[in-house]
């Protein structure tokens, strides 16, 4: 059967340090981080106080949404996937429906839990429910945080007909749900599926987390150092949300409207550990990693000397010299020979669901315009890492660079693997 | 006197509660008393609840499932919302 190809033909993204593409690619290219202190957690007693939260006052909601999500939506992790969606169709020159279904267009949208989502926050401190008082849970408890929400409301405006669905794999799920739609594609049961996650923010999503010690407890009073990916001295990611969203499309179907094609999609991969060998709920198996990036290269066939850039999954926690470890074998390539390696976590921390689809739009944008975006805080680069690959590997400033191939990884909790490969458009 | 005072007051706080979920095509300026919330006014009625809960907070009142029943234009509102703050 023949395969069809699969091209990127629009993206919108909200992240903590920037809201919609512009603003995005501007932060990326100057290193500009998103995270902030946030004295409502330190009131909690909860260790790691910093965070990445989009700033949604730098923006007019009723300019991006209709009024009711304007004005009542209260589910951030919704409301992010919303206008990152909306920007991705826009951007990819279509039109949300008015009162016909595109039953040629389909939609994955991936989610951590909504219900976690700070929306909750409103009958705080007390739950309605616990309280007697149910029926003060309002019509859209349900809806919000359902989580298939931010699909169903993304859904909502758009108005697609072809499969509509909600992945949900941890901190792999937003580069999933890109690989998802690639396959469907790839298989010519659409024309087109707008793919992306989301991830809200605030104490119920990241207490968990900080709980578990696995967040940046250090650097309370110096957030923009929190994050830093690949450091000597990393002690665990940083909590944030946002949301991004690529508009995938056959080739054909591209080129018959005449898209503008920011790259193509070549292949991907995503497996499991089986929470075996190396291996657990929370930590990935290697070995598994390493086959996720192997085979993701075979289904793109291209040779790792080809790669100019990994975009890690690098989440700044002691993972990460284990991660780099794993790319270079799985490409076979060290030391110099070692291709570009950035984290976009050093700039917005890790969106936990939400991360895959925006660090996806970061490839995109770098594959565009041409340049490698720095990876913050690495003046101190981990000698495990250093023993492995050149450190001028990992660039501390943009680098105007020429850049045809880069390689997405994320790994998630319950040993989930996703690698995906995109590469410059060329006819 | 007090009387139409109060009810033209309540309708102005009405009218800002249910605008945030007209739908898009249906402006303020179209609604009037002898509207019916879902019918006419295409309120989804689903939202009738949240603007149920948005009503009893903002007049202090408790709208019990009875009273929710007999909400059907915008009118039936006002006197409910009168018919419970009298209570």
């Amino acid at each position: 059967m023949k395969k069809h190809r699969v091209v990127i033909t629009g993206i919108g993204v909200v992240a903590s340090n920037g809201i919609g593409v512009n603003n995005f690619l501007k932060a990326l290219k100057e290193g500009k981080s998103g995270i902030k202190k946030w004295d409502e957690l330190g009131a909690l007693n909860v260790r790691c106080q910093i965070g990445g939260v989009p700033d949604l006052s730098t923006i007019n909601l009723h300019d991006h949404l209709p009024r009711l999500f304007a004005e009542k939506m209260t589910n951030k992790g919704i409301i992010y996937a919303c206008l990152s969606g909306l920007e991705a169709w826009k951007d990819a020159g279509l039109e949300p429906n008015e009162d016909a279904v595109d039953y040629s267009s389909g939609l994955i949208m991936g989610a951590g839990d909504l219900s976690f989502d700070s929306w909750i926050n409103r009958e705080f401190p007390a739950y309605p429910i616990d309280r007697g008082e149910s029926r003060r849970l309002g019509s859209r408890t349900i809806s919000e945080g359902m989580n298939s929400g931010a699909a169903a409301y993304l859904n909502n405006l758009l108005g697609l007909g072809s499969r509509v669905q909600s992945n949900s794999s941890a901190c792999i799920t937003g580069s999933e749900a890109v690989l998802l739609g690639y396959e469907y594609l790839q298989s010519g049961r659409a024309d087109r599926m707008i793919c992306g996650s989301t991830e809200g923010d605030g104490r119920y999503i990241w207490a968990g987390f900080d709980a578990m010690r696995v967040l940046c407890s250090d650097s309370n009073d110096r957030p923009t150092f929190g994050s830093r990916p690949m450091s000597s001295t990393s002690t665990g990611f940083v909590p944030s949300g946002g949301s991004g969203s690529l508009v995938l499309e056959t080739l054909e179907s591209a080129q018959q409207r005449g898209a503008k094609i920011y790259a193509e999609i070549l292949g991907g991969h995503t497996n499991s550990g089986g929470q075996r060998g190396t291996g657990t709920m929370t930590a990935p198996n290697s070995e598994a990693v390493v086959k996720c990036i192997e085979t993701a290269l075979m289904d793109s066939s291209i040779d790792p000397y080809e790669i100019d850039l990994i975009s890690g999954h690098l989440t700044s926690t002691k993972g990460d010299p284990i991660e780099v470890k794993n790319w270079v074998k799985a490409l076979g390539r060290k030391g110099e020979d070692f291709p570009f390696i950035n984290s976009p976590k050093s700039m917005i921390g890790h969106s936990i669901a939400g991360a895959g689809s925006i660090e996806l739009v970061a490839c995109v944008l770098q594959l565009a315009n041409q340049f490698i975006h720095p990876s913050l805080n690495t003046e101190e680069i981990h000698p495990e890492i250093l023993s492995e690959i050149f450190g001028g590997k990992i660039p501390q400033a943009c680098l105007e660079q020429e850049v045809d191939t880069i390689i997405k990884a994320n790994f998630g909790f319950g040993d989930l693997n996703c690698a995906i490969v995109l590469r410059k458009f060329n006819p | 006197m007090e009387l139409v005072m109060n009810q033209e007051s309540v309708k102005t706080d009405l009218l800002e509660i249910i605008k945030p979920y007209l739908p898009e095509d249906v402006q303020l300026s179209d609604v009037s008393e002898e509207k019916h919330l879902i019918n006419d006014l295409k309120i989804n009625s689903a939202h009738i609840v949240d603007i149920v809960l948005d009503i009893e907070d903002k007049f202090d009142i408790m709208i019990d499932d009875d009273a929710i029943g007999e909400m059907n234009t915008v009118r039936d509102s006002i006197d409910v919302v009168l018919n419970k703050a009298a209570a």
